[in-house]
């Protein structure tokens, strides 16, 4: 848990994926080879902005154990504005309040926690953008 | 001159009424109103902690600064809340930020003045050369044991603040502090809620220091109340923040921007710099602005700050503290003990 955690602080804190040189197509999480290039994948590191929308979501209402105090929760796919698209929950906003296409910004939130002695894990969700 | 570079505020979205709480214990709610002068407060979320508000006001506090997260030099984040009682709040900020690894960081806690001293360690790093930028942050998740007086004032919000030498929205003229050792408010060890001295808090307590603070740094810069533009001192509830401005001289112009905690609670450690962020969100190009912070156990640090014109190139760059005052949805108390984790499961 606690490596396991430590290893996704930067992608998770900071939204770090790669971007593919050859082709232009950004990846996240990272990954080590460029699908549409093969070998000729040339990777560079890319801050993603955390501004995107929602592209599909799904209400959680039997949730697994670290999350059951949180439903019933959104889980949505959002595409940011690089064209990426990632897993995320939404927040501080209702199940019925979300739809398609709603403009989201990330924030940065607790994720999980190992029990009450154990390590806390942080990273990104979305809120929706209301100014 | 060391001054202000950036400055960002966070509230969470929850709030819960006086009246709420007041039925829940069989309190009259309009005696607490009019006693305290705090009608809500503002609660976070299971998954809101003093890292995440940290996290969310510093963000905040880079956007309007625009430097590289890179040239900050020192972290110190100010709570009488850490996540951990053992592990470092100010790592996940430096983390968060990017503005690892090379730089200094700390936690701190001095009850609700933790944030100010904060930005005093950074004005000391800066001024001496030592780093180029320094993040202080003052924020809180506060707790107020059920049924206790601080229960309808306990809060949570925070706001950063990078302090450095150049492009500065804000130069600080001069700062001072007064302390001394009197028990008026503490928490042991292990221990989840706090305890407090009652009315020993007020006279002995909040107004001595405060007054102390604010009359200290005056005679320091050669200066009167009606020098400044505005004023914002700490606010444990309405009813003390008015009456120490009054008893100094202060006028309801001066020091009306500063006070949040009838909206939004005591927020501890993050009361006087959201105080200040709204006033920075007010205020003027040359105007001026007396700060004095106050936390138990006690002291107080006082700033005397004049505004630059670059206030204006930044305000609009980060979302303002009245947004997050505005944003809000109340929740009644069960909710509330969820969002606290008051239920022990």
């Amino acid at each position: 848990m606690v490596v396991r955690s430590w290893r996704h602080i930067k992608e998770r804190y900071n939204l770090i994926g790669v971007r593919c040189k050859n082709c232009g197509t950004v990846y996240f999480p990272s990954r080590e080879i460029c699908p549409k290039c093969r070998r000729k994948t040339d990777f560079e590191d890319i801050k993603l902005s955390g501004r995107g929308k929602v592209y599909t979501y799904s209400v959680v209402h039997v949730a697994p154990k670290d999350f059951e105090k949180q439903a019933p929760y959104v889980i949505a796919i959002i595409e940011l504005e690089e064209g990426v698209k990632i897993t995320g929950q939404v927040v501080d906003c209702k199940p019925d309040e979300v739809y398609i296409g709603m403009p989201v910004e990330v924030v940065f939130r607790r994720i999980k926690e190992d029990g009450d002695d154990g390590v806390i894990t942080y990273g990104y969700k979305f809120r929706p953008v209301e100014n | 001159m060391v001054g202000i570079v950036g400055y960002g505020a966070y509230i969470p979205k929850y709030r819960i009424k006086v009246e709420e709480i007041a039925r829940v214990w069989n309190k009259d709610p309009n005696a607490i109103k009019k006693g305290l002068l705090v009608y809500e407060k503002a609660v976070p979320s299971l998954d809101e902690d003093t890292a995440t508000i940290a996290v969310e006001a510093s963000r905040n506090a880079l956007k309007r600064s625009e430097i590289n997260p890179k040239d900050i030099g020192a972290v110190y984040v100010g709570s009488e809340s850490h996540p951990y009682a053992v592990k470092p709040t100010s790592t996940i900020v430096a983390e968060a930020i990017d503005a690892t690894p090379e730089l200094t960081a700390a936690d701190l806690e001095f009850a609700c003045k933790a944030g100010t001293a904060g930005i005093q360690m950074c004005m000391g790093l800066v001024e001496s050369g030592l780093i180029k930028y320094g993040l202080a942050i003052g924020a809180d998740t506060a707790q107020g044991a059920p049924g206790d007086a601080l229960e309808y004032t306990a809060a949570a919000g925070g706001a950063a603040y990078i302090i450095g030498k150049s492009n500065v929205i804000a130069e600080f003229n001069g700062t001072y502090s007064y302390t001394t050792d009197t028990p008026d408010f503490w928490r042991r060890e292990g221990k989840p809620y706090p305890r407090h001295g009652g009315r020993f808090t007020g006279e002995p307590a909040y107004f001595k220091h405060v007054i102390n603070a604010a009359e200290g740094l005056m005679e320091k810069m050669g200066t009167k109340p009606e020098d400044y533009d505005y004023c914002v001192f700490h606010q444990p509830n309405g009813k003390f923040y008015i009456r120490v401005a009054k008893t100094l001289g202060f006028k309801e112009e001066q020091y009306k921007y500063g006070l949040l905690t009838p909206q939004i609670g005591n927020t501890y450690s993050g009361a006087v710099p959201l105080g200040l962020s709204n006033i920075l969100d007010h205020c003027e190009g040359g105007e001026r602005v007396l700060a004095v912070s106050y936390g138990s156990g006690a002291g107080s640090d006082a700033f005397d700050i004049t505004i630059t014109e670059r206030i204006n190139k930044v305000k609009d760059k980060a979302p303002k503290t009245a947004y997050y005052l505005e944003r809000k949805e109340y929740i009644d108390y069960a909710i509330y003990a969820k969002f606290r984790r008051k239920i022990k499961m």
